[in-house]
């Protein structure tokens, strides 16, 4: 029997089916009869300094569980404030849904107080979006949200909602199934194809793996794992890869790109076979596209055909999802390895020689001294503190690649970052969606000075709900990656990068009401962090590093990968 | 060089806005784009005439099968298609050209609709050289205005339609760690 119930409750009982446990929002004028019934909802609403990070936090939630991250804001401004969060979970294909409010169906169009076009203007920052103009759409288009947010390859969904909408009472009928006969998956993979695969494996004498996001997307690890020790080829994984394959595993080298390793690079530059498995040839991976792996044929991977060929053509492309795909090559290739494996042993033995060559040449080396904490020095600590198992949320920039050099990464979805979009601003709300799934894990929000004054206001949200979220600051006066390129490639004539006037930590962190501490000689930086993680709840620790630091190797913008300046040209000499 | 492409998408708000999103975030401009309702009223037929770079046809083609309102997009720039355009013609014309312009129309295949003392307004169809030439033909005889209905085309190798079939509705989460639960196209 049906129930007589509010567009609001519905919206909620819709979510509860959807196994909803968490919404991170920022309430408003329109969405007050939502807030009106999430009251006496079991549903926990977490309340943002600014919506935003409703969306950066619901993409935390979602990047460390792999479960719908989902935020809720008003209309007008609290709508056009999700964009960021929207276009940087597109980027990275995080599921999130997006619940926001919009002014009664009969005002839409007049510039009512508050209205904006949402629907549009959120139509290219969404895998799909949805304005409920009939409260009895609701149940249905809700559930089509949380699916295809979740399916395929992973996105955002917005579903925007008038007041009316909410305030309405329909009876409400359960949705049981949903129909959507344009949206189109794929994710067994085409049986002849991954035989094709599997010979070409086979045959190749430089055989590399190139995984990435995709393999976190649909849960591959153990099926990338097997794949790599069937066929022992090395393995890198991409930015948004980190932990797919573990970083203490011995096939793994490193990441690829822009400021990957030189083996890395090196290895793809080398390689006669390319195993592409959820990546998309991203530019700050492949360099120069017309010199990328130039000897290479290419195996690609991927549950969105539109990725397959868009940057590099692709010798075999397998349209389906990294699991299935990799599973079934799998066994593919366990079935054909007593015929087949032995087959170029010599050419794989002096491939994995060369390999290791590389990696002993121009290892990544952190740099340390005893007057001043090197960024890198920091990043190595942390990384023997977490021990492979923390969850670190980086912002974008310098630090964030130093992060991502350093800190290894035994298990997918434990680094969080921006990595399509680039978003400063990500790292600390995102780290607070983590907390708020992972209550039983550590948590570090890895930031930058820059990104961290961009997330400032959430400082609030971490003392209102004690979270066990440990920021910590790189700070080295600059925006880092900015003045860095303005030092090598615009004369050093440095630009707006100069970032004075920080606040005391201990006096910020205070001023919520939790531990906050600055520090700048080495001798600290371990106490510190150990202090950090023995302390229960928040802590904000800022560390001064070194300013004038750059990342290495680098890859500059226009050269191909192999192409690499593996350290400073010459001391870069900069009035501070 | 100018695509032509063809679609069959789901009749809802905002699916338009899709389509011609795909072309307009890379900058093309739309020659022409037509949509009507197929016998299916929850489904329209859209013909899309688009200047784009040959190398991004594929690409164009694959973003727009992507979208969920998409049923199915077919590339007819090669394939074999049957394409008419419909032109709406006023002219304006002495006495002593109408006979003239009535043997021009004939030639052409085109049909009088409105006939007055200033002239006639007069119907073609055709490919778009033929349309062309016809209103550089009637340009000649007089002071014209012009409506053209844009390219419609229609498939001679029709396509198999691939649909999805429904799913389950309710925790995604779960489903989500189920790979085998998600819809196999």
């Amino acid at each position: 029997m049906a129930t007589l119930m509010s567009g609001a409750k519905i919206l909620l009982e819709c979510l509860v089916r959807e196994g909803v446990d968490c919404i991170f929002g920022y309430p408003g004028g329109v969405t007050l009869p939502l807030y009106d019934a999430m009251y006496e909802n079991p549903i926990r609403h977490v309340l943002v300094r600014h919506e935003q990070n409703a969306c950066f936090a619901a993409e935390g939630y979602a990047r460390s569980t792999g479960r719908v991250g989902v935020c809720c804001a008003t209309s007008g401004p609290g709508a056009t404030n999700l964009v960021t969060g929207l276009v940087d979970a597109l980027m990275d294909s995080i599921p999130v849904v997006a619940i926001t409010g919009q002014v009664s169906t009969g005002l839409i169009g007049s510039d009512a107080f508050q209205e904006a076009d949402t629907f549009g203007i959120t139509r290219s920052c969404t895998k799909h979006n949805y304005l409920v103009k009939n409260i009895g759409d609701l149940p249905q288009v809700i559930h089509e949200a949380f699916h295809i947010a979740s399916s395929g390859r992973p996105g955002p969904v917005l579903v925007d909602i008038p007041k009316d909408i909410f305030q309405g009472q329909a009876h409400y009928v359960p949705v049981s199934s949903i129909h959507l006969p344009g949206y189109k998956v794929f994710t067994e993979g085409h049986t002849g194809q991954i035989r094709r695969a599997a010979q070409m494996i086979w045959q190749a004498e430089r055989p590399f793996v190139y995984a990435g996001g995709g393999i976190v997307a649909s849960g591959a690890s153990a099926e990338l794992r097997e794949f790599v020790e069937l066929i022992d080829a090395p393995a890198v994984n991409t930015l948004m890869g980190l932990g797919a394959l573990p970083a203490d595993h011995p096939n793994f080298i490193s990441m690829p790109g822009m400021h990957g390793s030189y083996a890395a690079n090196m290895g793809m530059s080398g390689s006669d076979l390319l195993i592409a498995l959820g990546v998309r040839f991203d530019d700050r991976v492949t360099g120069r596209l017309a010199a990328f792996a130039p000897h290479a044929k290419v195996i690609h991977v991927d549950i969105d055909p539109s990725e397959i060929g868009k940057n590099r053509a692709a010798d075999l492309p397998i349209v389906g999802d990294c699991k299935r795909v990799i599973a079934r090559l799998n066994k593919v290739l366990t079935e054909t390895a007593p015929a087949e494996a032995g087959r170029n042993s010599e050419a794989r033995r002096n491939w994995w020689r060369q390999i290791r060559q590389w990696k002993e040449e121009h290892p990544l080396t952190p740099a340390f001294s005893t007057t001043e904490i090197k960024p890198q020095h920091l990043m190595v600590e942390i990384d023997r503190i977490s021990n492979g198992r923390a969850i670190v949320s980086a912002d974008v920039g310098q630090h964030q690649m130093w992060a991502a050099q350093f800190i290894r990464f035994n298990e997918p979805r434990l680094w969080l970052n921006s990595g399509g979009l680039g978003s400063m601003g990500f790292g600390l709300p995102a780290a607070i969606g983590a907390a708020f799934a992972n209550p039983d894990k550590i948590v570090f929000a890895v930031v930058g000075d820059g990104g961290f004054q961009m997330s400032i206001p959430e400082l609030a949200t971490m003392a209102n709900y004690g979270l066990n979220v440990k920021v910590v600051v790189m700070n080295n006066g600059y925006l880092g990656m900015v003045r860095q390129w303005q030092s090598l490639f615009y004369n050093n004539r440095l630009c707006a990068v100069e970032l004075e006037a920080f606040p005391d930590a201990a006096k910020l962190a205070g001023a919520y009401g939790f531990t906050g501490r600055t520090i700048e000689s080495p001798a600290d930086l371990v106490p510190a962090l150990q202090e950090a993680i023995r302390e229960p709840g928040p802590y904000l620790l800022n560390v001064r590093v070194s300013p004038n630091e750059n990342v290495y190797p680098m890859v500059p913008a226009g050269a191909a990968i192999n192409e690499m300046v593996l350290g400073p040209p010459k001391p870069v000499a900069v009035p501070k | 060089m100018l695509q032509v492409i063809s679609l069959l998408v789901e009749n809802k708000p905002g699916a338009l806005m899709r389509i011609t999103g795909v072309l307009s975030a890379r900058g093309y401009n739309i020659e022409s784009l037509t949509v009507a309702r197929t016998l299916d009223p929850t489904l329209s037929r859209m013909t899309i005439v688009v200047d784009v770079d040959a190398r991004l046809r594929t690409a164009v083609i694959k973003q727009m099968n992507k979208l969920l309102n998409v049923l199915q997009v077919s590339d007819l720039t090669d394939s074999p298609a049957v394409s008419r355009e419909l032109v709406l013609l006023r002219i304006r014309t002495s006495q002593e050209a109408r006979t003239a312009i009535l043997k021009e129309a004939e030639i052409f295949g085109a049909r009088v609709v409105d006939s007055s003392l200033e002239g006639f307004a007069i119907e073609a169809t055709g490919d778009t050289e033929k349309m062309d030439e016809f209103i550089n033909v009637m340009r000649s005889y007089g002071d014209i205005d012009v409506t053209r209905s844009g390219l419609v085309a229609v498939s001679l190798d029709p396509k198999k339609l691939r649909l999805s079939g429904p799913v389950p509705a309710g925790m995604a989460a779960e489903k989500l760690q189920l790979t085998d639960g998600v819809l196999n196209g």
